[in-house]
């Protein structure tokens, strides 16, 4: 596993396992998360974010850019002028430029915009951006935003916090067989099972929030999914057999035929 | 909206409603208007605590525990309108000075307030557009902007083209009460005025959200009509804005009229008890929706809630116009506060309850401007 890193955009991670920092109680309940959970891309809404009064923020006070890429997003963004924008406005703040593509237009359940998504892609593509987008687990959309330059894809698993797992899952398979890019599961990772279940298929990392940020123990909850997407990646790279309908003995039942 | 649910059958469900109409409604994900009146009925009253246990859940699910905080600044209490149960109304029979604050003042309040971390901002005015017309607000707009990275207003009902131009500038919300949704009430206590137009106001949310305004607030006044019929309307007005108006978040305040005119005392205020089953029914039907609960209410009752489905509180807040920094006690009072702490007092009481206060949710960067 060592030499098993994650590559985006040339970069090279030691962990699968991003994490979102929304919604957790208290700055320290967050850096607990982080820690534990060995992420080093960690992302931050820039709506959140208060870029000028670092120090004070709950969210950027419990991070240490040192360990961790502090990827920004575009949450709240309903159209691609504004993620373009709030992207500028964090490269000019002073953070990397690497920005996580969110266009949510519609805040009930916050489903990605593809059409706006795509445009902002190519905008900030063009811009000198490393883009990773959030988009609908849509194999063809994946492969137009592969095509004009991002450095990734983050196809959803369900809603985001919903906790409801892969049910995209027959659309994440097709992405991930399709993709040149490193796809990656975000959104609706409710328990360490459904990132282990990711990583079995080959998703090259996920992202989870919620179901850290709502559990009792922040850090013990981070660990489990850090567990569970190393052994998500370590079962795909040894290979999973197939799943069959009724038993079969492992040795074989002619092997007296010689 | 209101034609498919008339009085008659809002009443009947909400009236018949079972204990076991209210175990359904708690065993589903997604509730339907009957289950709503189900937990809005009396009978779900010994279902309090179950019910306050799921409104936590679910609460946490969509928002975390989080609080986010925001202070308003009245700027005017000038109003041409007569509502019966209003400090503001001409006729109130309330003293103290009417005022509309200059520039200057606005700039002076602004300051005082983000001086305590204030990133968001409410702008009031009574009804009285020829004193504080579309001009006014989008000036104060502009103003609260240099200070706060988000800015609504709770002002009289606008055209489309108004609330247009105030998003333009980058106005955030719009917060406009139905007041009831109860039209024969409606019409006895609003006494004068263009606010009189039971239909104009009720469309004037939906305008805004046509205008372009990202966050839409609503709310009945609790204690103008019976609670649990008003509340079931808000919570369908809610769930229409999210179909029509489907780029904008919806949020439901919970004004309970504590504080009225002699002229005017309530008689179906609902109690303690009852307001927080308002609150528990509206979070377990609109689990994605803003709840705020502004300082009308005590400290003791807001602390309470803080866990329980409220997403956005007040604090610190004065309801004079000037009442920060510029005029201090001359000036008439919408109405009394009860939760007199100070944000910092009511920010540390947040974080003892587990939950991370919340100053800023919103970026200029999403305008243009």
């Amino acid at each position: 596993m060592e030499k098993d890193r994650l590559i985006i955009a040339g970069r090279s991670f030691g962990s699968r396992l991003m994490v979102g920092t929304g919604k957790f109680p208290s700055a320290k309940a967050l850096r607990d998360a982080v820690i534990a959970s060995k992420s080093e891309i960690v992302t931050v809404a820039l709506r959140r974010a208060d870029l000028s009064k670092r120090g004070a923020d709950s969210i950027l006070s419990a991070l240490d850019p040192s360990k961790q890429l502090i990827l920004p997003n575009t949450s709240g963004a309903r159209n691609a002028a504004e993620a373009v924008r709030l992207a500028e406005m964090a490269r000019a703040a002073g953070l990397e430029s690497w920005v996580k593509l969110e266009l949510t237009p519609e805040p009930k359940y916050l489903i990605p915009d593809p059409i706006e998504t795509l445009v902002a892609a190519e905008k900030l593509v063009k811009a000198g951006f490393v883009v990773l987008p959030y988009i609908q687990a849509d194999p063809v959309l994946a492969k137009r935003l592969e095509e004009i330059g991002t450095a990734a894809v983050m196809p959803l698993g369900s809603p985001i916090g919903s906790n409801r797992g892969l049910k995209t899952r027959e659309m994440v398979r097709i992405i991930i067989e399709q993709s040149n890019v490193p796809v990656v599961v975000d959104a609706g990772l409710g328990a360490p099972s459904h990132a282990a279940e990711a990583m079995e298929m080959g998703a090259d990392a996920v992202l989870v929030n919620t179901a850290l940020a709502d559990a009792n123990d922040h850090a013990a909850m981070a660990k489990a999914f850090a567990l569970a997407t190393e052994a998500g990646r370590l079962a795909y790279l040894a290979g999973l057999g197939p799943v069959r309908e009724t038993a079969e003995a492992s040795s074989p039942l002619t092997g007296f035929l010689g | 909206m209101l034609n498919s649910w008339p009085e008659g059958r809002v009443r009947e469900q909400v009236l018949q409603a079972k204990s076991d109409d209210v175990k359904r409604a708690l065993q589903c994900d997604d509730l339907s208007p009957r289950d709503l009146a189900a937990l809005l009925s009396p009978a779900a009253e010994a279902s309090l605590e179950e019910m306050a246990r799921l409104s936590n859940r679910v609460t946490r699910r969509h928002f975390g525990r989080t609080i986010a905080l925001y202070a308003p600044i009245y700027l005017s209490n000038v109003c041409t309108s007569d509502c019966i149960y209003c400090g503001y109304a001409t006729r109130s029979g309330m003293k103290g000075e009417r005022h509309t604050l200059k520039e200057s003042e606005i700039h002076a309040e602004c300051r005082a307030l983000a001086s305590h971390g204030f990133q968001s901002v409410l702008l009031l005015t009574g009804d009285a557009p020829r004193v504080a017309p579309i001009e006014y607000l989008a000036r104060a707009v502009e103003i609260a902007r240099e200070y706060f990275a988000s800015v609504s207003v709770e002002v009289y009902a606008l055209d489309v083209e108004g609330y247009q131009r105030l998003a333009d500038l980058g106005l955030e919300g719009v917060t406009l009460y139905m007041e009831t949704y109860h039209k024969e009430t409606y019409a006895k206590v609003h006494l004068k005025g263009r606010k009189k137009d039971f239909n104009y106001r009720l469309a004037a949310i939906e305008r805004a959200g046509l205008g372009g305004v990202r966050k839409l607030g609503i709310g009945a006044l609790l204690g103008l009509y019976d609670w649990r019929i008003d509340g079931f309307w808000t919570a369908l007005h809610a769930k229409y804005l999210q179909k029509k108006c489907w780029q904008s978040a919806v949020s439901v305040s919970f004004p309970r009229l504590l504080h009225t005119p002699n002229r005017y005392p309530v008689e179906g205020l609902p109690s303690d008890r009852e307001f927080v089953q308002l609150i528990l029914a509206m979070r377990l039907f609109l689990p994605e929706v803003g709840f705020n609960l502004s300082t009308r209410e005590r400290a003791g009752l807001r602390d309470g809630l803080i866990p329980l489905g409220v997403t956005h509180m007040s604090a610190g807040s004065s309801t004079r116009p000037g009442g920060y920094a510029s005029c201090g006690e001359q000036t008439l009072p919408q109405f009394e506060i009860e939760d007199r702490r100070t944000p910092a007092e009511v920010v540390s009481t947040i974080r003892s309850a587990g939950y991370d206060p919340v100053w800023k949710d919103f970026d200029h960067s999403f305008h243009g401007v």
